[in-house]
């Protein structure tokens, strides 16, 4: 029986114990009618170890691909073969949340060392134990900021449009059951940037909160203290959406604003910190914010404090917040965060250090530079916008971009993104490049790509 | 056990660093196009440590946590079962590790192929019409689960419905995700013998109510007997069944939510398929619906073409009406690997075992506990696959709590049992030892608490002060909230 150890006499020793004839007696308190009717006839036989593994490796090489400069919020980056060599081992893999502290100090000193590292990455004051991902995390970010902002009685948040459509679309299913509006904000089409002209039309009215994405989707880098100093002359919270890799290089967002006054609430993907790119998960979202707002955040938090004998030790805190005690008046239902994911960023970060992530950050911008250059030299491509860009860039084509996407699919090379969808824009394409990209990749994708259109 | 106590800042060092994990730096003139003032002014603080001490910190560390590989874990409701290593491999492979999550369909069929197979076995586990496996967590099942039944009343204009009703035993995760959806919580009572009181939640049920949650087992370790009446009564007033599948575990196999008249469920594959817990994280809270509920699924799905044999993404283009997306991409698509390699190696006659020894190791360790002198909660009723202990009358004689007892346990190398849930049972554990651990295992647990229930009457304080083998002692938690550390060095 797999995974099952018992053998016949200890079956037989357990019913006497129990005093029961059979296995099936012990369920006879279900009525016998919603027993009987099925026999699970759909389900296969089972099989070993050996045979599934063989089944799901076929599977896992029919989707191997030669080249892909896909990004949309997922990169690609090289991650050190100790970061998941140690994530794995099952005394992490196979803990549970820390309720017993004393039986749990690796895993509550790892949250409290990631804590650490968030803040300091974002210059922000407190970070939780991390959300599901970025996109739930920015509904959190959201949901937080109407708590937060005492100011306002608004339940309304201003969204840029040039935020990743897919957080817009996640954050929009999240918090609209409670009767929360996200408030377009248009973003220029010259520039590809959220200007704070764009913004005027809303001044004077009450919004709990404005989002800063930076990068925003297009990849443009945003003029992030105009629009931080503008949210907060308007009685607004700042909720800074960021790509963790690119703080290293990026003013973070502790510290945006003319006077440096910064955001109040910071999330984002954590995928880009030593979590391979999985088909979309388990990622983790990061959320930080400012002191005085730490009440409001949802999520586990871990404290450092002392055993009976004054020795440091780390435990779960404010945990009047939570849904296991405060029941529907908890700040969220989130119940786990993403540990195993979080505990791989933690050492991914240690491993890399401050110049190591500005290296990979410096690394990204570089290439996806030069990846632009080469296709802008190509008849009829070039850039979408004119915004400076971190990691991605918005290309347009002189043909139908998602009719591209696929015959580049054809010579195995996943090409980006089409922004037809999600933005009408029939011709143009996002492109991401990182370090795990050589400068021979990028020739490769230039050659195909001018097959292509040829 | 290390005695690692040093964060990894304070071994931080200006100027160390793992030299063969990062590219060489690029020159400055190669960041030219990023404007001054949008450049970081100061370098982060991050540790700066080389890969030795890296590897030898975190190694370190983890040897302080008990875990299922190391430990018998009976945490009550979360369904601690042994997590299959050969599903972290498969996961694993580099395939599906590299795959991005908006990779075409052309260059997703294998994926696709294991999440299709995977939402077609849980439908049949299950006996509902339609599964989504795209919620990150239970909680975030629910969440589906409850704005399903949101756009269902909705739909059809039925917008009166303003209660969901809730067992005063339930998950807290019931009422936060009723709230979260909009609705007001109305809690319904629980009998002595672990049953919901019925003609209460006859009262209860009206034209405002939108739907029950409901989990069963409950969370009082029991089967509910009478949930067809349940059902009737909620269906009668216009309302769905919502059931938290927290207790799968229990019925795998042998009785399906969908033939008790549930409309909506949400499963934990990080319980009862097998997937790790990771120290807190990542779950899976795949959803399953009634005919009613299709067109509300939250997406995306795997889709197939009969004909061609492709599978393709189903998403908000093709079914507009639903709720939508919960996550950026896929959900926990990792977690969803491990579920269907564990789906596959069990098959059908392993799904029906999961139900039948967890609920024979729950009722072995019941009787064998109650043998040595433990209090059963609802003493007259069969064990699901876990059950509840109450220590009160310890804890009244002797001041020995549930607490003392779990800390004690750790000094026997055995993880606590859930503690002080469901709230309504005092001084508790809720005891889950699962399918997967053996008699042995058992028995070893059985032995220490008799041995602490003796120290309990003899020498108190050996359990009020435990635990004593540890890396630290009891924790100061009113020190924690009230001296909030959670950053170093701040």
């Amino acid at each position: 029986m797999p995974y099952i150890p018992h053998t016949e006499d200890d079956v037989q020793a357990m019913l006497a114990a129990i005093g029961a004839d059979s296995i099936e007696q012990l369920f006879d308190e279900i009525p016998a009618h919603l027993k009987a009717g099925h026999s699970l006839d759909a389900l296969p036989e089972g099989r070993g170890e050996m045979a599934v593994t063989r089944l799901m490796a076929e599977r896992a090489e029919q989707d191997r691909f030669a080249l892909s400069f896909i990004g949309g919020g997922a990169y690609a980056h090289h991650i050190p073969a100790a970061v998941w060599e140690i994530a794995t081992r099952g005394e992490y893999y196979t803990a549970y949340t820390p309720y017993q502290a004393e039986a749990s100090q690796g895993t509550l000193q790892v949250i409290y060392e990631y804590q650490t590292l968030i803040a300091r990455l974002t210059a922000m004051d407190v970070s939780n134990a991390s959300v599901y991902d970025g996109a739930s995390g920015l509904a959190e970010a959201v949901l937080m900021s109407l708590r937060a902002n005492r100011k306002s009685k608004s339940r309304k948040v201003l969204v840029p449009d040039a935020l990743n459509p897919r957080y817009r679309g996640a954050c929009d299913a999240i918090v609209r059951n409670q009767d929360v509006e996200l408030v377009s904000v248009p973003f220029c089409n010259d520039a590809g940037q959220t200007l704070v002209d764009g913004l005027k039309e809303h001044e004077g009215q009450d919004y709990a909160a404005l989002v800063i994405s930076q990068p925003n989707y297009f990849g443009s880098l945003e003029d992030v203290d105009a629009l931080t100093d503008w949210a907060h002359a308007n009685g607004q919270l700042v909720i800074a959406v960021v790509n963790p890799t690119s703080l290293a290089l990026l003013t973070p967002p502790g510290e945006w604003g003319a006077d440096g006054e910064g955001a109040d609430i910071v999330v984002g993907e954590g995928q880009p910190l030593g979590v391979p790119l999985s088909s979309g998960g388990p990622y983790f979202g990061f959320m930080a914010c400012k002191k005085k707002h730490v009440r409001q955040m949802p999520g586990r938090i871990i404290g450092r404090t002392v055993d009976m004998e004054g020795k440091q030790g780390f435990t779960l805190t404010l945990q009047a917040r939570e849904q296991h005690i405060r029941r529907s008046k908890a700040t969220s239902n989130i119940c786990t965060n993403q540990g195993l994911a979080m505990t791989a960023a933690t050492i991914y970060v240690s491993l890399l250090g401050p110049d190591g992530l500005a290296s990979v950050a410096g690394h990204c911008h570089a290439n996806t530079q030069k990846l632009a250059d080469k296709l802008c030299a190509l008849d009829g491509v070039e850039r979408a916008f004119s915004a400076p860009v971190f990691h991605e860039v918005a290309l347009t084509l002189p043909q139908d971009a998602d009719t591209v996407l696929a015959r580049l699919a054809e010579k195995d090379i996943l090409g980006g993104l089409s922004l037809a969808k999600d933005y009408s824009m029939k011709n143009a394409i996002l492109v991401n490049s990182t370090e795990v990209h050589t400068e021979g990749d990028l020739d490769l994708f230039a050659q195909a790509l001018k097959e292509v259109l040829a | 056990m290390s005695n690692e106590t040093t964060l990894i800042f304070q071994h931080s060092r200006p100027g160390r660093s793992a030299t063969a994990q990062a590219p060489k730096p690029v020159s400055e003139d190669q960041l030219s196009a990023i404007p001054a003032s949008l450049r970081r002014k100061n370098k982060p603080g991050l540790p700066e440590v080389g890969e030795l001490e890296v590897v030898r910190h975190y190694t370190n560390l983890s040897t302080k946590n008990f875990a299922i590989d190391k430990q018998f874990y009976p945490l009550g409701s979360c369904t601690m079962k042994y997590n299959p290593r050969g599903a972290n491999r498969a996961a694993m492979l580099p395939g599906f590790l590299n795959r991005h999550p908006l990779a075409p369909a052309s260059h997703s069929q294998g994926y696709l192929a294991c999440l299709y197979e995977l939402q077609n076995f849980l439908k049949e586990v299950t006996g509902m019409k339609g599964v989504s496996l795209a919620p990150m967590a239970g909680a975030q099942g629910e969440f589906a689960g409850v704005a399903m039944i949101r756009a269902y009343h909705e739909a059809r204009g039925d917008d009166g419905r303003t209660e969901i009703l809730i067992p005063e035993a339930a998950h807290g995760t019931n009422p936060a995700t009723a709230v979260m959806c909009g609705y007001k919580v109305r809690e319904v009572p629980v009998g002595k013998d672990g049953d919901v009181d019925l003609e209460a939640l006859k009262e209860a049920c009206g034209p405002q109510t939108a739907g029950l949650m409901m989990t069963n087992p409950s969370t009082c370790g029991v089967f509910e007997r009478q949930i067809e009446a349940i059902s009737k009564a909620v269906h009668d007033a216009g309302g769905l069944l919502y059931y938290d599948g927290a207790n799968l575990n229990a019925i795998l196999g042998k009785v399906r939510p969908g033939d008790m008249g549930f409309d909506v469920i949400h499963m934990n594959l990080h319980k009862t398929f097998a997937t790790p817990h990771g120290g807190g994280g990542p779950g899976a809270g795949p959803v399953g619906v009634s005919q009613r509920l299709l067109d509300y699924l939250p997406t995306p799905m795997a889709g197939l073409d009969e004909e061609s044999g492709d599978y393709h993404w189903i998403d908000t283009d093709t079914l507009p009406t639903s709720i939508g997306h919960l996550s950026a991409f896929m959900g926990n698509a990792g977690v969803l690997l491990r579920a269907y390699f564990y789906a596959m190696v069990l098959g059908r006659e392993g799904m029906i075992r999961v139900g039948e020894y967890s609920t024979l190791a729950a009722n072995y360790l019941l009787k064998r506990l109650e043998a040595i002198g433990c209090q059963a909660a609802y003493p007259d009723r069969r064990a699901s696959h876990e059950f509840i202990l109450t220590f009160a009358k310890l804890a009244k004689d002797q001041h020995v709590t549930a607490l003392d007892i779990a800390k004690r346990l750790l000094d026997y190398n055995q993880h606590a049992p859930t503690i002080y849930f469901p709230l309504l049972v005092p001084e508790c554990f809720l005891i889950e030892p699962t399918e997967t651990e053996t008699k042995e295992a058992m028995d070893d647990f059985i032995d220490a608490m008799a041995k602490i229930l003796e120290e309990a009457n003899t020498d108190p304080d050996t359990v009020t002060q435990a635990p004593f083998t540890q890396p630290v002692r009891r924790l100061d938690d009113v020190k924690a909230a009230k001296e909030l550390d959670l950053v170093w060095g701040e």
